[in-house]
């Protein structure tokens, strides 16, 4: 029988990890990640894992160290969050040109400066183009889950792409929910052993990783790293419903959970903890007989652009919530994606986007149905006052 | 001891092909280090001229296993390769026996480097880092490092007007590495090969973290004949500008006294670098770096309680 805990976010992946038993894991503390490796910890102390924990002196050697030991055939895991993932971001593209299947929870948090240690999404936004999977977490259920087929997807022979398992600072990282975590056999047999191609420590077929590489090769091997990395697309799906057959449960195993969405006029696009006031006020909606809905996105890379846009095309409008800026850009960095998304279909709806909870801001319901107010407003004025907005911004 | 005929009928474990400079000290340092050991070897390389010129992609020139991650960041990663050691030991995945060598150059060491050289030391991590020291970062064509002496004229240090080459003293980044405490902590030059080749077997041996430093001469960078490498070694030992000397569980020990402590000039004289510090007004330079010197021999006497 699977067992129902009362876990914080990072207490449900740190079980996540203590069931996977990496073989290496390494280790260093910043806010609000902190708890899930003092939580490993423990289990170590306690003989639940024989992980070897490596405390580094930094994050980024944390992610170099995790270089090295994937790169030897032993299973490696870190976690972190904001200046931690900022400090790695040099190794990040290492990790994922190497094809180091490496499975690192990230606990969103808003990057310096100023300094800040409450949820955003600038972090991992901020690492985009690295060349990993970025999967999001709604609660802490999902972030255990996300941690358990991430490492699947990741290892996965035709894809070897470092994976981050996201979730939000504070609001997940430290809120205490009712988590289900499944028999610990059940998730040992899932994960499976890591069969690494190349390993340094093969005796007999020593490797070279990390060789010098010139205008005559260095784009090609970029170009078979996308391959790869494009090969995650049907992987991410193909796992996420071995999953649901073998756990049961759960809603989100897909690239994103569409919640009534069926017949919708109206949505919100959102990442994350917010998803759940979103549900909600979209619920509220249809009781006031507003066709709205929801599209939580799961996977933000790789972006499920295709998917996406059948979804919202036939919409009247939508608005796209993001927490995190990009600067100089259109909006936001999901705006910018979910845009992109809808190039060329026809017609396509009125899109908004609502830059919101930076550094930890409080969204509240309120504010989420000011947004779907706003766009039923353009969509019946077919005026759009402003295309990107904010949510609770003291002006 | 290890006889040098036995170790050249050894099989090479960093073969010739390689892009190295014509006299280039660090492939000698490599090849001696690579082959004071018949374990199985994981060897790392931080970015700079060792990692470029021995690793062009489709070749390499490593016969044993080999990364290369970033400039610096050596230390961690082959501390994680340790780590995946003992765990895969541990979980009895892996039957054979390896041993870990970290290469890095002065400036991935002494500068970029020293945070995670010192991690990785700290941690215990059963691993030898090897710093080849050519006094600056060459790959990037002779900039200063923190290594690099006093009065040498780098192409961030240039000599002009205002300028007589870098300035201040050199880190002593061995004695900041026997302050870690570690097993074993050495430092030598590349000409002596019965030396280098006991404090590699000895690094390579001692169970826990060694750190060796090993100055390199670099012919572009120093501009010298590349046929004198093993001589300006020689000369950089015998002028106490780069004592040979060995920690080995907290005992320092000197490994080499020169008969005759030579001026620091002969060692300055060959090289293109310090040319300009023989003009008169630049005698006060040659002057300091005589006193310093002077200074951390005298300071390596009292620790090695030779006074
Ligand atoms: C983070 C980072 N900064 C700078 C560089 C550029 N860089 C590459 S090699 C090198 C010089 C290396 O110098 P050193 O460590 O002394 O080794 P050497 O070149 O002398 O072998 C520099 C500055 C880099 N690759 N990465």
């Amino acid at each position: 029988m699977p067992e129902q805990l009362a876990l914080t976010g990072n207490e449900a992946v740190a079980h996540a990890m203590r069931q996977i038993n990496p073989d290496v894991v390494a280790a260093y503390p910043i806010t609000p990640q902190t708890s899930m490796m003092q939580k490993f910890a423990d289990f170590v102390a306690d003989g639940l894992v024989d992980s070897e924990l490596v405390l580094v002196e930094s994050e980024h050697s944390a992610m170099s160290a995790t270089v090295g030991s994937q790169a030897s055939g032993a299973r490696s895991m870190t976690a972190t969050a904001a200046c931690g993932l900022a400090l790695m971001w040099e190794i990040l593209g290492i990790a994922s040109a190497y094809r180091l299947p490496i499975v690192m929870p990230v606990v969103n948090r808003a990057l310096s400066g100023p300094i800040n240690i409450q949820g955003d999404h600038s972090d991992s936004m901020g690492t985009r183009d690295c060349g990993w999977i970025h999967i999001f977490s709604e609660n802490a259920q999902e972030a255990y889950e996300n941690t358990i087929m991430a490492m699947r997807i990741a290892e996965h022979p035709d894809v070897l792409t470092p994976a981050m398992v996201c979730l939000d600072g504070f609001i997940i990282s430290h809120g205490v929910e009712s988590v289900t975590i499944y028999k610990d056999n059940l998730v040992k047999k899932f994960v499976g052993e890591y069969q690494p191609h190349y390993t340094l420590l093969d005796a007999k077929h020593p490797i070279t990783l990390g060789a010098m590489d010139f205008s005559d090769f260095y784009f090609e091997h970029k170009v078979s790293q996308l391959d790869g990395y494009n090969n995650s697309h049907s992987v991410i799906l193909d796992v996420g419903s071995e999953f649901k057959k073998t756990f049961g449960g759960g809603e989100c195993y897909e690239f994103f959970e569409a919640h009534k969405m069926d017949d919708a006029e109206y949505a919100v696009v959102v990442l994350g903890s917010t998803a759940g006031s979103t549900r909600m006020v979209v619920d509220d909606l249809r009781a006031q007989g507003v066709k709205a809905g929801m599209l939580k996105i799961r996977v933000f890379r790789p972006f499920p652009y295709e998917e996406i846009a059948r979804l919202l095309a036939p919409l009247k409008g939508c608005a796209v919530l993001d927490r995190s800026i990009a600067y100089g850009g259109d909006g936001g960095p999901v705006h910018i994606e979910v845009r992109s998304a809808l190039y060329g279909q026809s017609p396509v709806p009125v899109m908004l986007n609502y830059i919101y909870g930076l550094g930890g801001k409080p969204i509240e319901p309120e504010h989420i149905h000011s947004a779907f107010k706003d766009i039923q407003e353009a969509v019946a004025t077919g005026n759009v006052k402003r295309r990107v907005g904010y949510l609770n911004l003291t002006e | 001891m290890a006889k040098l005929k036995d170790l050249s009928l050894k099989p090479e474990r960093l073969t010739g092909g390689h892009r190295l400079c014509p006299g280039c000290g660090v492939p000698a340092v490599a090849r001696m280090a690579l082959l004071a050991t018949d374990a199985h070897l994981v060897v790392g390389a931080s970015t700079g001229c060792l990692e470029v010129s021995t690793t062009i992609y489709p070749y390499t020139a490593w016969q044993c296993s080999f990364i290369h991650n970033a400039f610096e960041n050596v230390a961690a990663t082959i501390s994680g390769v340790e780590a995946a050691y003992k765990a895969l030991k541990k979980r009895g995945k892996i039957k054979d026996e390896f041993k870990f060598i970290a290469f890095g150059g002065d400036g991935g060491t002494y500068d970029i480097g020293i945070q995670s050289l010192s991690g990785a030391m700290e941690r215990g991590h059963d691993m030898v880092y090897i710093c080849y020291d050519n006094e600056a970062y060459q790959n990037t064509g002779n900039q200063r490092s923190s290594s690099t002496p006093m009065g040498s004229n780098t192409t961030t240090t240039p000599v002009g007007k205002e300028s007589y080459g870098s300035v201040g003293r050199r880190k002593d980044l061995t004695a900041i590495m026997a302050a870690h405490h570690i097993p074993y902590v050495a430092q030598t030059t590349s000409d002596n090969w019965k030396d280098l080749n006991r404090k590699l077997a000895r690094a390579l041996e001692v169970e826990g973290p060694a750190f060796l430093n090993i100055l390199t001469p670099c012919v572009p960078g120093w501009k010298y004949d590349g046929k004198d490498t093993i001589n300006l070694s020689r000369l950089a030992a015998k002028t106490c500008f780069w004592p040979s000397y060995e920690v080995d569980h907290g005992k320092w020990k000197l490994n080499y006294t020169p008969k005759e402590k030579l001026p620091v000039v002969d060692f300055l004289k060959p090289q293109g670098r310090f040319r300009h510090l023989f003009s008169p007004e630049n005698q006060h330079v040659i002057d300091e770096l005589q006193r310093e010197v002077d200074d951390q021999w005298e300071e390596l006497l009292v620790r090695c309680g030779k006074k």
